[in-house]
């Protein structure tokens, strides 16, 4: 849609060097809105390293950027196999991007199996770059290609194919440095990127910069890389500007600040650290291995320095439990899972519940049911997590909206189960766990204070453990070490009084309700509407992932002069006050999310007489944004 | 500050008359009274059970939680405050069946709990079922026909999983419970002390050849590290070594000197004649073991995990939330 690319199709032979670079001065520099780019080749080709780079570069400027990695289930598929490659796709924009986008406008395809698995993400008119090298008969036949004109094999117009010579070149600029061929090679997905800099008029002294830091204690292999990049953008800046625009996405919206890039899963590390900071306690993890809900683990684990304590459990179970003893004594809890860990991790879930004890239960939410699709996407936890446990036992859930809201989800969610005494649930899922998008440094003196409520001094005494602050309803804490308030909690009904074992049953029936309250006072924002909040026609609903790509849908339908609104909602339980009120406001409704049906029927249940049209799927892959706006477009 | 057994204590134990685990109690507030930690200090950490009320009874903080979790609960209190003082509860249902994993990984860890087993070899509480330690051919309300399994035998577990310290004790043996639960206390690390206690209704006298004083003295063994491994009414019988196994002579007998009898030693690493001192007594002749059969010096995973956190704050340059953004590639938009 933006791009109108043709090859000089042999001149890919010739050595930049040789090549005119008069012609080179004569660039017909093209405006873009936004552009989406995938980075694709074997899983040990670099791909993420060189879609980061291209991303902070891009962000640097000020682009809006959003990215989605996409790794192969198999840890070490045969290299050059078609299961083994390897994705990362970015996309930015001039204004605000709310997803990696549907399609890629250029697809860069390190070898023959990743052109053969990655056409089906490029547009119909996409730029392709390949490198030549990685296309003989041995790469072809690993590709499960028939001839040897892939190209036309394929049904690519060939003149939107940039084919050069890659590995090659990558050999001849690194030649004179005495480098041996592994790390040579090991370069490549810099030529890409450098190539791909050009296309977009990208500043490299971003992305020298950024391999200078980032290889700081390795300063040849900094200074190898960006030789590479240069040959990449030399490349292209020579052979190719005579034949094909070059684009710039300018930035209109930019919000001045310092950012990182960050993934979902790191975003929500840090926003555990950032709350255990803020309340003055010890961050404690207790984990199992997990895809996709893993680096959590993984990023927590690297923070000794910070006080955080992780312990690797020998089951999920235990990761639950054993979060729950450090809560007891006084640690901001955490445990983290996917799948079907969240299953097993109900049973602590619901001793949480009853002992009224801070804890935060994050599921990074994977395809399912059981093992299912552990690497990929879906919103299928939600009545688990709002409903999958024993007895009468409300929780709070929150649903995190993109990669940097995982960050303030996750302190959000601390916050929330550190002040009200109570397990909290914050679903994410594959999705935003691994995509990432720029994130303006928080300032954590400016976070809202996080106050757990100690047991008062005065009530020294008189204190029992089940005696409750009278505006919100939770029950105080006081954490071992503290003289005078020894107490037992545990699994068993208590006494709303006294705290000892009861089995009356006008006390059960009172602590079920002071429990369920207790949750339901629990403050949450309103639902905020985007879009044609006053007059849309339709509203679209849905929860935390998808955010992205129902805005985008929503955008979509708005140019096209629909009046149209969303409600995302980022807090499940307690639903935000106006629930009802939004959700009765507009004409028509649908319920869009990738399960079948789950939120729909949540909030049927719970605002009487609304009856929603809804858009399920469960593909286990992000929603395809004109897929969305077909399926809404029906509704008018 | 000096404290009495009183200090621990609170309430009133709602186990039937005559069970084992009134008699561990006592000993329990007596074992804290003598090693003087304060009730604030520690956290007495139960599954779900009939031995598991036991934190219900302690002036201490503690945790009546859900089956078979306790050991893992607790390993998050401990890591979480290594000052605290940890004692873990369970009975061979909460620890050996469902908690089975936690107890071997809590052992293999090496965390530093005092982890008590009640051995009463019967499910009670859910009224009579056979439990993961009761022996082939057990007859019970979910075994009328009697069982077809093989039991655990605690300390093939604790063993088995590496663990460094185990000990038993009879429940109604006071000085001796006392004696273990001091020891369990004093070692560093994970601790497994097995306490052979009766269920009066649905199990009744299944430790019964040591569950009095008579009983031990014949059928017993009290074991103690540097001390020559004798019993009997008058020390008469030891224990020697003999090809791969142990073997029981009398003093004075087929040649038999006290120099002949193996001196205990609760500290070798190598674990093998005290797996042997700790599965005696299963009908074959030998006397059951008591007293503190191993115990063995080990770094704990708390203390590591405080000593890494140390090592690492020395070493990184962040040591805040702020500090820890600064860590990455950042960007500046103007």
């Amino acid at each position: 849609m933006y791009l109108c690319t043709r090859n000089s199709s042999y001149n890919h032979l010739l050595k930049p060097s040789t090549l005119n670079r008069v012609m080179a001065e004569q660039l017909d520099i093209k405006e873009l809105e936004q552009v989406v780019v995938r980075f694709s080749g074997d899983s040990g080709d670099g791909m993420q390293l060189a879609g980061n780079i291209f991303s902070t570069v891009s962000a640097t400027v000020g682009n809006s950027i959003s990215t989605f990695p996409d790794y192969p289930a198999d840890i070490r598929a045969p290299q050059g196999s078609l299961t083994g490659v390897s994705g990362f796709q970015v996309h930015i924009g001039a204004s605000k991007v709310y997803t990696p986008g549907d399609l890629c406008d250029v697809l860069v395809a390190m070898n023959a199996a990743a052109f053969k698995t990655q056409l089906r993400y490029a547009k119909p008119n996409a730029t392709i770059i390949i490198d030549t090298d990685s296309f003989g008969p041995k790469d072809l036949q690993k590709a499960e290609f028939k001839t040897d004109d892939y190209i036309a094999e394929m049904g690519v117009n060939p003149d939107r194919v940039i084919a050069c010579p890659l590995t090659t070149m990558v050999k001849d600029a690194l030649a004179e440095t005495g480098m041996d061929m592994k790390a040579i090679l090991k370069c490549r997905n810099m030529f890409a990127l450098g190539l791909v800099c050009w296309l977009f008029s990208r500043d490299l002294d971003i992305a020298f910069n950024f391999l200078r830091e980032k290889f700081a204690k390795k300063p040849a292999i900094a200074e190898a890389n960006i030789k590479v990049i240069q040959a990449g953008y030399d490349y292209g800046h020579n052979t190719h500007s005579s034949a094909m625009n070059v684009y710039r996405i300018e930035s209109k919206e930019k919000t001045p600040g310092r950012y990182m890039d960050i993934t979902g899963n790191k975003a929500t590390a840090y926003g555990f650290i950032a709350a255990a900071e803020k309340a003055g306690l010890q961050l404690y993890l207790g984990s199992y291995p997990i895809t996709p809900a893993t680096d959590v683990l993984h990023e927590l684990s690297k923070h000794k320095s910070l006080g955080v304590k992780t312990v690797q459990c020998e089951d999920e179970i235990s990761g639950a439990a054993s979060a729950v003893g450090a809560s007891f004594a006084g640690a901001l809890a955490v445990t983290s899972t996917s799948g079907p860990g969240i299953c097993l991790k109900s049973e602590a879930m619901n001793l949480a519940v009853i002992m009224e004890l801070p804890l935060v239960v994050l599921d990074v939410q994977r395809g399912g049911p059981a093992t299912g699709l552990p690497t990929k996407s879906e919103q299928t936890d939600l009545l688990q997590v709002l409903f999958g446990r024993n007895g009468e036992s409300p929780m709070p859930v929150l649903a995190a909206l993109s990669p940097t809201d995982c960050f303030d989800a996750a302190y959000d969610a601390s916050k929330m189960a550190l002040e009200h005494m109570t397990p909290v649930v914050l679903l994410t899922d594959a999705f935003i766990a691994n995509g990432s998008g720029a994130f303006k440094l928080p300032e954590l003196n400016k976070m809202p204070a996080i106050c757990p409520p100690y047991v008062p001094e005065e009530l020294r005494g008189s204190w029992t453990p089940y005696m409750r602050d009278p505006e919100t309803g939770s029950r105080y804490w006081a954490v071992p070490g503290r003289e005078g308030f020894e107490h037992i909690l545990g699994g068993l009904e208590k006494d709303n009084k006294t705290g000892a074992i009861s089995t009356n049953p006008e006390n059960h029936d009172l602590m079920t309700r002071l429990r369920a309250e207790k949750v339901a006072r629990i403050q949450v924002p309103d639902l905020e509407v985007d879009g044609d909040k006053d007059d849309a026609d339709l509203l679209i609903v849905g929860f935390g992932s998808t955010y992205g790509h129902l805005h985008a849908a929503m955008d979509e339908l708005r140019a096209a002069g629909r009046k149209v609104a969303l409600a995302q909602f980022r807090y499940l339980n307690p639903l935000p006050k106006n629930t009802a009120e939004v959700l009765k406001k507009y004409p028509k409704v649908i319920v869009a999310e990738q399960n079948m049906g789950q939120l729909a029927a949540y909030l049927r249940m719970k605002v009487d007489g609304f009856v929603p049209a809804q858009f399920n799927e469960v593909k286990g892959k992000p929603f395809v944004v004109s897929e969305l706006v077909d399926a809404f477009q029906k509704l008018f | 500050m000096a404290y009495t057994a009183q200090d621990y204590k609170k309430g009133q134990p709602r186990w039937c008359p005559g069970c084992g685990d009134h008699f561990f109690l006592a000993s329990l507030h007596k074992a804290l009274a003598e090693i003087g930690v304060a009730p604030k200090d520690i956290a007495v950490i139960s599954g779900i059970g009939c031995s598991s009320r036991l934190p219900h009874y302690m002036a201490t903080y503690g945790m009546n939680t859900i089956h078979g979790r306790a050991a893992a609960i607790a390993t998050g209190a401990k890591v979480t405050n290594p000052r605290l003082d940890v004692w873990q509860v369970s009975g061979d249902g909460d620890g050996l069946a469902i908690g089975g994993n936690h107890f071997i990984h809590a052992n293999r860890r090496n965390i530093d709990l005092n982890m008590i087993l009640l051995n009463n070899r019967i499910y009670g509480l859910t009224k009579g079922q056979y439990s993961p330690t009761s022996p082939r051919g057990f007859v019970s309300k979910s075994s009328p026909y009697g069982t077809v399994e093989d039991p655990f035998r605690p300390a093939e577990l604790c063993f088995g999983a590496r663990g460094h310290f185990f000990a038993r004790a009879v429940a109604t043996d006071a000085p001796g419970t006392i004696e273990v639960l001091k020891a369990a206390h004093a070692h560093k690390g994970a601790s497994v002390t097995e306490i052979l206690q009766n269920c009066v209704i649905f199990n009744n006298g299944t430790h019964d050849s040591v569950y009095d004083k008579a009983g031990r003295a014949k059928n017993a063994i009290y074991v103690r590290h540097g001390e020559k491994l004798v019993f009997g009414e008058n020390n008469e019988f030891g224990l020697v070594q003999e090809g791969f196994g142990l073997k029981v002579v009398e003093i004075g007998k087929d040649g038999y000197t006290l120099d002949d009898i193996l001196v205990h030693d609760a500290h070798c690493e190598d674990n093998t004649l005290q797996l042997k001192l700790a599965l005696m007594g299963d009908g074959d002749g030998f006397p059951i073991a008591l007293g503190v059969i191993r115990d063995v010096a080990a770094p704990t995973y708390d203390e590591a995990v405080e000593a890494q956190i140390a090592e690492v704050k020395a070493a990184k340059k962040y040591h805040n939330f702020t500090e820890l953004l600064e860590t990455n590639d950042i960007w500046e938009v103007k």
